[in-house]
């Protein structure tokens, strides 16, 4: 059994409407691999179905993620396994502390009547947020609650940072950040890299894959991925746009 | 008028023949047993609460009635109070004190700032009777608990009176437990914080039962006074025993020329509560803010009515009150602000949220306004609703099973109105608390 999270004939909906269409995709461990796509595509889609989010219904297709089925795991479950997803839109939690989420989040990984070394966790964090230069108030602040779109975008990859997933999907992260920002925040990702983590970053612009340089871009049109190639094609995209892939596909 | 006495002797059921007074022994001034008798009356002519008064509207009034109160009688193991209330105390608090069924049982007051006087009542009425005397129950609104409130009158010799002299100030909180136990059995404690100029006073009354499933009733009214400038904040902590124990607090509050003053109830327990709150910004610059956090289960019943009136302009004032109700429990809350005539430039705020957790459960809201100035900026509203599945699915993400992502989201809906409050440990505490009962709930 070879590590990725595989992705086979993936088809969902959402009230009725098919959004997914038979969508595959391999991500091997050690890789980092980039979806790209118009607006209304799915990407959002194909995020939250792998996170577990039960508004969708998965009608046919697998998920293996190193061999465990996926889609047959809750959504906490997934998280638990190893599965990460960085928000396009992350929620609000008013009156829940950022520090008191992220340490109900590693302490749920934590075998039972273990408790997590609150010391040691507070220092972790504050590394984390230092790297991402967030400042420790964020500590205390409810979680996303009046953050702005960039703080909440950082506040997605401090929680990834934290929780170490095997996989990781980025869903539109560059978007609400400032050049500086988000460079912080691929760095982030970058220093994450390894033989023992995937990714799958999902983007608009081809401008977060100079910071975050993917071994793979797809392209993502209408619930499936219509080409795949290095990443050369994400500059070729954004010279083109999308009609380029549209008509390339009708042509063929 | 003894016609007018007899017809009151008939439609009111006595809930008890005599002044619920336990202990006669003190050297009452004459204003004071006067004032006790005149409340007696008041008492027992005031009718029982009716469902035709708006002041009662939605509220269940069985809960409301009582056939038989006896006066608290001497707790027997004085001791094993004293020990548990040890364990709830807050380590960095200025003064504790302990109140078994209306005595004083405990008291340490060793933090206390240099000039402040807090004495538990009786001793306060002997020592400082003008001072008691300028202050204690002077409201004459009421928002249709002035029943209990003559009761009150006619029998309070327990709790505490705090002053705060000119510039006296002190961040940490002064402490209070009250403990009521026995079948039947009332206790009325008071409560009248007064920081005069300048001053900054914190004082959390914490009011629990001694046993589980008894017939318990408190019946405890209020007075804080905050003068100008000064900075009071006042929490009632109610968690006594979810089976049989009943709680009325009445509370008035007065701010004078850019005073600041915060109240707050949370309520775990009790299987009826009754809270009043009237709150007088008197003078310009008042600020009077209002709090509370409640986690209703069971078939407990929470009723809150409050008055956020303003009497001065460039005055401000802010309620927060948040209900999580579970399996059949029911809330009612009912606010009034009043801008008074030539009060203007106010701004006003007055919000209720209900969090749902149970299809059973019933959350009753009744905001009101009436302006009667110009330059005013006031917003009042509820909303009630269950915890979004987005939220939930959030937390789930991360790994957190969807039980606990729902208690942490219910604890943080409450925790919102708790965090407005000052002093950390103090915070802490009471989300402890609350957090203490979500855990129970499961
Ligand atoms: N929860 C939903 N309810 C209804 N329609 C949805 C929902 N989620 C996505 N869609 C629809 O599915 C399509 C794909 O959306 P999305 O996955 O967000 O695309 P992308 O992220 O590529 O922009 C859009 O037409 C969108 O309107
Ligand atoms: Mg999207």
């Amino acid at each position: 059994m070879s590590d990725s999270l595989k992705i086979e004939n993936l088809h969902a909906s959402v009230e009725g409407n098919e959004i997914l269409k038979g969508l595959t995709l391999e991500i091997p461990k050690g890789e980092v691999h980039a979806i790209m796509g118009p607006n209304g595509s799915g990407k959002s889609t194909l995020s939250k179905v792998l996170a577990g989010n039960e508004e969708y219904d998965v009608s046919e297709g697998t998920v293996k993620m190193d061999g465990v089925d996926l889609l047959d795991l809750e959504v906490d479950e997934r998280s638990r396994e190893g599965f990460f997803l960085a928000f396009q839109y992350p929620h609000e939690i008013p009156g829940v502390s950022n520090a008191n989420f992220l340490r109900a989040a590693l302490q749920a990984r934590l075998p039972k009547g273990e408790e997590i070394d609150a010391v040691a966790f507070y220092k972790t964090m504050y590394e984390k947020m230092d790297a991402l230069q967030m400042d420790r108030k964020f500590t205390g602040r409810s979680v996303n609650d009046g953050f702005s779109g960039g703080e909440k975008k950082r506040n997605e990859i401090l929680q990834m940072m934290m929780l170490e997933p095997k996989y990781a999907v980025l869903d539109e992260t560059d978007s609400g950040l400032d050049i500086d920002a988000l460079k912080i925040v691929a760095e982030g990702v970058n220093r994450m890299r390894g033989p023992e983590r995937g990714f799958l970053v999902i983007t608009h612009y081809q401008r977060l894959l100079d910071y975050i340089v993917p071994d793979v871009v797809h392209v993502m049109v209408d619930g499936q991925i219509v080409k795949s190639g290095g990443k050369e094609l994400a500059h070729e995209l954004e010279e083109k746009g999308y009609d380029w892939v549209t008509e390339e596909l009708a042509v063929a | 008028m003894p016609t007018e006495e007899l017809m009151a002797q008939e439609t009111v059921a006595p809930w008890m023949a005599a002044p619920p007074v336990y202990d006669n022994e003190s050297n009452l001034p004459d204003w004071y047993q006067k004032f006790r008798e005149e409340s007696w009356k008041r008492f027992v002519n005031t009718a029982d609460p009716k469902r035709t008064d708006e002041n009662w509207r939605f509220a269940d009034l069985k809960k409301s009635k009582f056939s038989e109160l006896l006066p608290a009688a001497q707790v027997e193991d004085e001791a094993a109070l004293i020990d548990r209330s040890e364990k709830s105390r807050l380590t960095d608090c200025a003064a504790h004190y302990v109140f078994a069924n209306n005595r004083l049982i405990d008291s340490d007051a060793n933090g206390l700032p240099e000039g402040a006087i807090c004495l538990p009542f009786g001793e306060a009425i002997e020592k400082h009777g003008d001072l008691v005397r300028e202050h204690f129950m002077k409201e004459d609104r009421s928002l249709g608990g002035d029943k209990f409130a003559a009761l009150h009158g006619s029998a309070a010799l327990s709790g505490l009176f705090v002053y705060f002299p000119k510039g006296v100030v002190c961040e940490k909180p002064i402490q209070v437990h009250h403990y009521v136990g026995g079948n039947q059995q009332v206790i009325f404690p008071h409560t009248l914080v007064v920081a005069e100029d300048n001053a900054q006073v914190s004082v959390i009354d914490m009011f629990e039962t001694i046993a589980e499933e008894e017939q318990t009733l408190v019946i405890g009214v209020v007075d804080l006074v905050a003068k100008n400038g000064a900075n009071l904040q006042y929490v009632a902590l109610q968690d006594e025993s979810d089976h049989g124990a009943r709680h009325v607090q009445i509370n008035s509050t007065r701010a004078g020329r850019d005073a600041r003053t915060k109240s707050a109830f949370i309520n775990l327990g009790a299987s009826w509560i009754r809270n009043e709150s009237i709150n007088r910004m008197l003078e310009e610059g008042a600020d009077c803010q209002i709090f509370s956090a409640n986690l209703a289960n069971g078939v407990q019943e929470y009723d809150q009515r409050t008055l956020q009136t303003h009497e001065a302009q460039h005055t401000t004032s802010d309620l927060l009150f948040k209900n999580a109700l579970y399996d059949e429990a029911r809330t009612i809350f009912s606010g009034l602000i009043q801008v008074q005539p030539g009060a203007h430039h106010t701004d006003s705020f007055q919000t209720c949220r209900n969090m749902l957790g149970s299809d059973k459960a019933e959350a009753n809201a009744m905001p009101g306004l009436e302006i009667d100035a110009d330059q005013v900026k006031c917003s009042h509203g509820s909303t009630s609703g269950q915890i979004s599945d987005e939220e939930i699915f959030y937390l789930q993400a991360r790994g957190i099973p969807a039980e606990q992502a729902r208690q942490m989201i219910s604890l943080g809906f409450l925790n919102e109105s708790i965090s407005r409050l000052g002093g950390e440990e103090l915070k802490e505490f009471l989300f402890r608390r609350v957090e203490k009962k979500f855990a129970n709930l499961l």
